[in-house]
């Protein structure tokens, strides 16, 4: 295991090394340099200028230019945003980022669990007319044209039924005086998740092991007392109504991306229950009399999960990439948005602090993803 | 699935029994095929729109005067008000500026069909060489491709494609070979090696090579041909991503084309006209059900193939 560890994680690096000399390639072919961007922004002084042009090293030859661009990169040094001007580009990252993980790992889990209890449905239910409208229509909404279909649910819920506000993180006239800042709330509204997904998640866990009788009367006790906890817990720190404003604003873009990803878990439970619903202990589940449910449930679907679970962990891997154009649809002040807008500004430093970003996060999460999968799957041994 | 091999000078009773062979195996797989009925949606949606593509150079040089009807720098003279509402003249109204949606329509599905039929092309060719040779050879060659797909898979590849737009300029060339280069080096061509890895210690490999057959000649005709089943649903894969890149980039106007379904609702939407759904809807639905239908279309193609190309998901 460690020496898998080992070669894998030389590998992401050498990733990392190709991805960086990549961005250094594409921010080279640009006609003049980095630092010829700020002239035209009257807000930057000509000091600033050169210390900028030191930064990028700009005077120095090829080479040098590109160790300096790959020393950059790992002391977390991108400059400063023109756009954000005069805040730098890690500074707004670090901003970014926590927006962009919490906004996909509630999507991603939702559109699993909803994926996988309907591809259970679908696969038990072969050759029927509820096999061919939910593959149609999943298929459907799964290659929808995602800005169409981002802009429809604007429309629909927030435009003309007035339930959801339109777009962005949270909204500027509620929060014109509040005694706290956005990313502190936003801050404690991950902590509040994290705690009670543990709690919760640890119950579980237990009653499962513990194989109580009375295991669903304790979860549901478990989950109305740890929510009972988080409204207490809010109201001491006075900021529900800021929280409140965030996850509103959440709602659209979440239902979408749910949406629009949940097909892809349906149809690969679907194929993964019909290649265990071959084997014979199936058959054997069926022969002892157990209900239909019990077999599909109990028997075939636990069976048929792994796959669906390491495709889980995959995709959150590749959250960070796959929300560009949810984000920007939604002004989802993420990482996603952030690129775009940068992109389409050229805003340079920022753009490529973004995709370097965007790049290191996929990287990490893939090497996370892959440990993960070594651990769950007994099969594979390194 | 029967393959058939080129061989020079066989007699004609061999080429009649594999001709029988191929049709009869043709026949089966397109009732499996038919059997998912997804697969024959897709193909309608399909022809649907390569009947629309066709069809607009044959309407352009015969009923459409050039002059009002082109999709680029036409301008509908006979509207007083632009955009304006579907008419006869126009069945679905023209854009902001004066360009009839039709024709933008239908011109546009040419080239997507284009883009979609060269980034499949590009990916399989890529795919199918990679995951044959990857096999085949194994050892470093094994390890060197395989890592490269590694890197090709670890790539954002929105975020790449976005910035690879905005930065160098791409046309619809370009984005067909950089789909076809990330995805046949990555994903599809460890697919197509997963594949090939069971054809290659099959015991005609074995025989083709000790009747003297070289590298090169047993990759072609013995690997490749079992590959093309897979490599044939790949493709649809392909396409409905390209199309939808396709979309997603000219959408955000980082594509340098003159016309595409995604820069429709890109001028819809530069034009302030994005909000306005039920009132303008001719700016917004016919693009975007357009590029939704499509890559749905392939998608679907593209599950019932595999239905029929992988066994363990048939009906008992």
């Amino acid at each position: 295991m460690a020496k898998y560890l080992l070669k894998r994680s030389a590998q992401i690096l050498v990733t990392l090394f190709v991805f960086l000399s990549l961005v250094f390639f594409i921010v080279n072919a640009q006609p003049g340099d980095v630092s010829n961007f700020y002239a035209l922004n009257p807000d930057v002084p000509p000091e600033t200028r050169e210390r900028l042009q030191d930064l990028f090293g700009v005077n120095e030859p090829l080479w040098k230019q590109y160790l300096v661009h790959l020393k950059n990169t790992f002391t977390g040094n991108f400059g400063i945003s023109f756009s954000h001007y005069p805040r730098s580009v890690a500074d707004v990252i670090g901003e970014r980022l926590p927006r962009t993980v919490v906004l996909f790992m509630t999507a991603t889990a939702l559109s699993f669990y909803l994926g996988f209890g309907l591809g259970k449905v679908v696969a038990w239910r072969r050759g029927g007319w509820f096999e061919y409208t939910s593959t149609v229509s999943g298929v459907t909404l799964y290659t929808v044209f995602t800005p169409w279909f981002g802009l429809m649910m604007i429309w629909l819920f927030a435009f003309k039924a007035g339930w959801f506000p339109i777009g962005k993180f949270l909204d500027p006239v509620l929060w014109r005086d509040a005694p706290i800042d956005a990313n502190s709330v936003f801050t404690q509204m991950i902590i509040t998740a994290f705690a009670v997904s543990f709690v919760v998640l640890t119950v579980f866990v237990i009653t499962a092991q513990k194989r109580m009788s009375n295991a669903r009367i304790i979860r549901i006790v478990s989950m109305v007392l740890a929510t009972l906890a988080v409204v207490a817990v809010w109201m001491s720190w006075g900021t529900v109504s800021y929280a409140w404003d965030i996850l509103r604003h959440m709602v659209l873009p979440v239902a979408t991306l749910t949406l629009i990803s949940f097909a892809g878990t349906m149809l690969l439970t679907r194929n993964s229950m019909l290649e265990t619903m071959r084997e014979d202990f199936v058959m054997a589940a069926r022969a002892k009399g157990l209900p239909e449910s019990a077999v599909r449930d109990k028997h075939v679907a636990r069976n048929a999960l792994l796959p669906v679970v390491t495709s889980f962990i995959f995709s959150l891997a590749f959250a960070v990439d796959g929300g560009v154009i949810t984000e920007s649809i939604f002004s989802w002040p993420g990482m996603g948005q952030t690129l775009v807008s940068a992109t389409l500004t050229e805003d340079l430093p920022l753009a490529v602090g973004a995709f370097v970003f965007v790049g290191i996060f996929v990287l990490v999460a893939h090497l996370v993803a892959d440990i993960l999968y070594a651990y769950l799957d007994p099969r594979i041994r390194y | 699935m029967a393959t058939v091999n080129a061989q020079p000078a066989v007699p004609s009773s061999v080429w009649r029994a594999r001709l029988r062979l191929a049709s009869r195996s043709v026949r089966e797989n397109w009732g499996l095929f038919v059997r998912t009925r997804i697969g024959l949606l897709g193909l309608a949606i399909i022809a649907m729109y390569a009947l629309l593509a066709v069809a607009h150079p044959v309407l352009m040089s015969t009923v459409w005067e050039p002059r009002i009807y082109d999709p680029v720098i036409g301008y509908a003279f006979d509207e007083t008000k632009q955009p304006a509402p579907p008419s006869l003249k126009h069945p679905l109204g023209t854009d902001p500026l004066g360009r009839d949606i039709l024709s933008q329509l239908m011109f546009s599905a040419r080239s997507e069909f284009l883009l979609g039929l060269l980034a499949a092309t590009v990916t399989v060719v890529i795919g199918t060489s990679v995951g044959a040779i990857a096999a085949y050879f194994g050892g470093w060659v094994d390890t060197i491709l395989m890592r490269l797909a590694d890197i090709m898979i670890m790539m954002p590849a929105i975020s790449v494609l976005i910035v690879l737009s905005a930065l160098i300029g791409v046309e619809h060339f370009e984005l067909a070979l950089l789909i076809g280069i990330l995805s046949g080096f990555g994903a599809t061509g460890v697919v197509l090696k997963s594949q090939a890895l069971s054809v290659v210690v099959k015991p005609y490999i074995d025989a083709a090579r000790s009747a003297g057959g070289g590298h090169f000649h047993i990759i072609l005709v013995h690997i490749v041909p079992n590959l093309l089943p897979l490599s044939f649903l790949y493709m649809m894969f392909t396409v409905t991503s390209a199309i939808f890149s396709e979309a997603v980039l000219s959408f955000l106007g980082l594509l340098n084309v003159r016309m595409s379904w995604g820069l429709m609702i890109h001028t819809t939407e530069s034009a302030g006209y994005l909000l306005q759904v039920a009132e303008f809807w001719w700016l917004i639905f016919p693009a975007s059900l357009s590029i939704t239908l499509l890559c749905s279309a392939f998608y679907l193609v593209g599950r019932s193939l595999d239905e029929v190309v992988n066994p363990r998901l048939r009906s008992r």
